[in-house]
């Protein structure tokens, strides 16, 4: 499934200027600990975090995620979006819960299982 | 080739720099991905702990046609119990690092898992050097 399809399906709001929403999702990824994300998730994953600061570009761009939707309300800092569109990376944000926002992606067949 | 880069300590606005500029230089030599994801992550758990526990540091990528070293090197406190240090979940950092999600004790064994070889020297109050091997097959 791609970025673009998810964007509509969970009606996420885009705040980077600066991305490819035609990538192919291969799984995805939620947790709020970034040593964790960065052992476990895999290049074009997409990650649901809670952590709204630039560390979340840094990271998504060097594992190489497709996107990231930030949930729970979560404010995005500035620079995180600056730094996301240097890398071309798409982030996302909704008000839905972590929780629900992975149930959704689950839903949508993004199981991990490849 | 030989990169040096420099390591802010606690400048969490310059974190990811030292990391993602290795990244780059691997992927301009033509490195496999998935070895330069794995150097990527190593780096980056290395530069984030110089900038978090020990003030900064110096992080060394030499990289040859089927190798590539990194070295993270600082001057902080050391590690009193490196087998501590080394068991997920162990963490010294401060509780305003952890609300950012750093500091879940897993920086030194992500190290490990995605290095060919990993070595560790530190005395206290002298500093730390962390070395990870990282063959191109």
């Amino acid at each position: 499934m791609k970025v673009s399809q998810i964007v509509k399906n969970l009606q996420l709001t885009k705040v980077t200027s600066r991305e490819d929403l035609e990538r192919e999702i291969t799984g995805g990824y939620t947790s709020d600990l970034l040593s964790n994300v960065m052992g476990q998730a895999k290049a074009g994953m997409i990650w649901v975090t809670m952590q709204g600061h630039h560390n979340i570009a840094a990271i998504g761009a060097l594992i190489g995620l497709a996107a990231i939707i930030v949930a729970g309300g979560t404010k995005i800092e500035e620079d995180t979006i600056i730094r996301a569109d240097e890398n071309e990376l798409p982030i996302f944000t909704t008000n839905m819960s972590s929780y629900e926002v992975t149930g959704k992606l689950y839903a949508l067949g993004i199981t991990n299982q490849q | 080739m030989e990169i040096k880069c420099e390591v802010p300590g606690n400048d969490f606005d310059r974190a990811g720099e030292a990391s993602a500029s290795i990244k780059k230089a691997l992927q301009r030599l033509g490195v496999p991905a998935d070895i330069v994801r794995r150097v990527a992550i190593g780096t980056y758990e290395g530069e984030m702990n110089a900038l978090i526990h020990a003030g900064g540091g110096v992080i060394k990528a030499e990289i040859t046609s089927n190798l590539t070293i990194i070295t993270v090197k600082d001057k902080g406190p050391g590690i009193a119990d490196v087998q501590q240090a080394m068991k997920e979940g162990f963490s010294t950092a401060p509780d305003y690092v952890r609300a950012m999600g750093f500091g879940a004790g897993m920086g030194l064994p992500n190290m490990m898992k995605c290095s060919d070889k990993f070595s560790i020297n530190t005395v206290v109050n002298k500093g730390t050097k962390i070395t990870m091997r990282f063959e191109h097959k």
